[in-house]
């Protein structure tokens, strides 16, 4: 497990510091005391089942989401009191959020870069409308288009500003399996350029195994495991990832040491 | 320290001014986004002129018929016309609002629009423009046919015109608050409070006839409303040719008040829904 890094007067803050996050919903911990500090340029995956709370701590990390205790620190500002100071510098992708239906793509990209502050709005729009292969569909509605473009969209508004920290909610659900491997190219291509930080929500475990360089599972709002993809794969003594997140999800046994004992 | 003092000073001007100018960008970009959705659509445009023009229509021939047949409403020429004008002045500056703001929802875009680095108070802001940009839309072409078919010349009532329409604007944008507000807390199912709300308003402003037809006890409920002075004022001018400074002041500091709790409702709101995770989680 990663140590959190630390907080010494003048020292750079890490992308991300969650400390003890907690959020009860009425009498239910969709996240329960939560932990993890990210390092600057890494790519680290949120995993676990349907309502382990993988969106709650993104919901929180962004300040959508208000903690209950605890708190979700990005650069160093509290997502939940002081979130303002630093959103210009992350953005967030998910094809399950839309960006407004009757607007054009390039009306969509224009209003997005101007909320973000970015400069040269035009050369951006033109860069990235080439980048992420736009420009057959620029001027149609966002409504219009279909489930692969949508995404390519999406994933041009959230590098529009070219954020330090990117969160990513299933980012290549309902692509097909080329588009799909098209959009991870552009994710790690972005990532290693420029060095940004990254959190991925996902339940494409290969997705995961190929981006990820570190791996926090979640199950019942609780880490279950905090490792890197190969470290987490030995210490449950699996093929790959998939089987690793199928054995935790099926067993509901946290110890790695206990899976292998009842497989 | 001396020297140091104004340069200080001046950086923070000037860290001022950028914070304004980026600011300013903001709201720039999402009455941009709402005045796209209006020209995307001429069935939208049509409709935001429709409901005032059919009311004008009809409460002008009304007048027109009443004057041929008594002599207070021969004398009391535009005041039928002249009301509905200002009623829809207030309507339509509220929906305006509230249905700017509805556009976030049913497109799921509030998601994407609160994790961006706009402000509350600039989401605010922009709904307000877009208010103005929907009532022009709305009441230009309709204030000039008032004006072609029964005469009534809105802006003949002068510096008083003025008054009233900054008046009702003001209190609608109270009340659009309050809807988005609710709509921020309770989702699509609180939808039709948006629509609805301003029309609780209709008996009680006395938009037709004066607050003193209503029973004792809600003449005080209509006084303490900013549009009923507005349209007390219409009666004061058309019927008695009264100066209505003293109106359009009471008006102005009640919608002060208004102003100020429709904004505390909305981030109340805003807050509470931050609370219970309903942010996230709002769409069609």
């Amino acid at each position: 497990m990663q140590k959190p890094m630390s907080h010494s007067y003048g020292a750079p803050s890490p992308p991300v510091h969650v400390r003890e996050l907690r959020k009860i919903y009425r009498d239910i911990a969709a996240v329960d005391g939560i932990s993890f500090s990210l390092q600057s340029g890494s790519i680290t995956a949120l995993l676990g089942g349907n309502g382990a709370g993988k969106t709650t701590t993104i919901s929180m990390l962004m300040g959508l989401v208000v903690p209950t205790s605890g708190e979700a620190r990005v650069f160093g500002a509290d997502m939940a009191r002081e979130r303002h100071k630093v959103l210009h510098r992350m953005n967030f992708e998910s094809p399950f959020v839309d960006v407004p239906m009757r607007l054009t793509v390039r009306q969509n990209l224009e209003v997005f870069a101007r909320l973000y502050g970015v400069r040269d709005l035009k050369g951006r729009i033109a860069e990235t409308a080439e980048e992420f292969r736009l420009a057959d569909f620029l001027d149609r509605p966002y409504g219009k288009l279909s489930a692969g473009q949508k995404t390519r969209v999406s994933l041009a508004k959230a590098l529009l500003n070219e954020p330090e920290l990117l969160l990513l909610d299933e980012p290549t659900a309902s692509l097909d399996p080329d588009t799909a491997d098209w959009a991870r190219s552009k994710l790690e291509g972005y990532c290693c350029g420029r060095g940004a930080t990254v959190v991925l929500a996902s339940h494409n475990m290969a997705e995961v195994e190929r981006l990820a360089d570190r791996v926090i599972m979640l199950e019942k709002g609780r880490i279950i495991a905090d490792e890197t993809p190969p470290e987490l794969i030995k210490r449950f003594g699996r093929a790959n990832l998939e089987e690793v997140f199928l054995a935790i999800a099926r067993r509901g046994v946290a110890d790695g040491e206990d899976t292998r004992s009842t497989a | 320290m001396n020297q140091g003092a104004p340069a200080a000073s001046r950086l923070s001007t000037l860290r001022e001014q950028r914070t304004l100018a980026a600011s300013g960008r903001r709201i720039y970009g999402l009455v941009l986004r709402y005045w796209y959705v209006i020209r995307s659509s001429w069935p939208r445009t049509a409709e935001l002129i429709y409901w005032p023009l059919v009311q004008m229509l009809m409460w002008g021939f009304l007048q027109t018929y009443l004057a041929q047949t008594t002599s207070f409403a021969a004398k009391a020429a535009g005041l039928f016309i002249g009301g509905v004008l200002l009623w829809d002045i207030l309507v339509r500056s509220q929906l305006g609002f509230a249905v700017a703001f509805l556009e976030e929802i049913w497109s799921r875009n509030l998601g994407h629009l609160m994790m961006s680095p706009l402000r509350p108070a600039e989401l605010v802001a922009a709904l307000i423009l877009v208010s103005l940009i929907k009532l022009l839309v709305a009441m230009v072409p309709v204030a000039l046919l008032a004006y072609a078919l029964f005469g009534f010349n809105v802006l003949g009532l002068g510096f008083a015109f003025a008054a009233f329409f900054a008046n009702l604007v003001i209190m609608s944008w109270s009340l659009g608050l309050v809807s988005a507000g609710v709509v921020v807390r309770w989702g699509l199912g609180a939808e039709s409070f948006a629509w609805l709300i301003v029309f609780v308003f209709l008996p009680l402003c006395c938009v037709y006839y004066p607050v003193a037809t209503l029973p004792p006890w809600l003449q005080t409920v209509a006084l303490a409303l900013p549009p009923t002075y507005v349209f007390e004022g219409l009666r004061a001018i058309v019927l008695r040719g009264d100066v209505v400074g003293h109106l359009m002041v009471t008006a102005l500091a009640l919608n002060a008040l208004y102003f100020a709790a429709g904004w505390a409702t909305f981030a109340y709101f805003l807050r509470s829904a931050r609370v219970n995770g309903t942010l996230v989680q709002m769409g069609e």
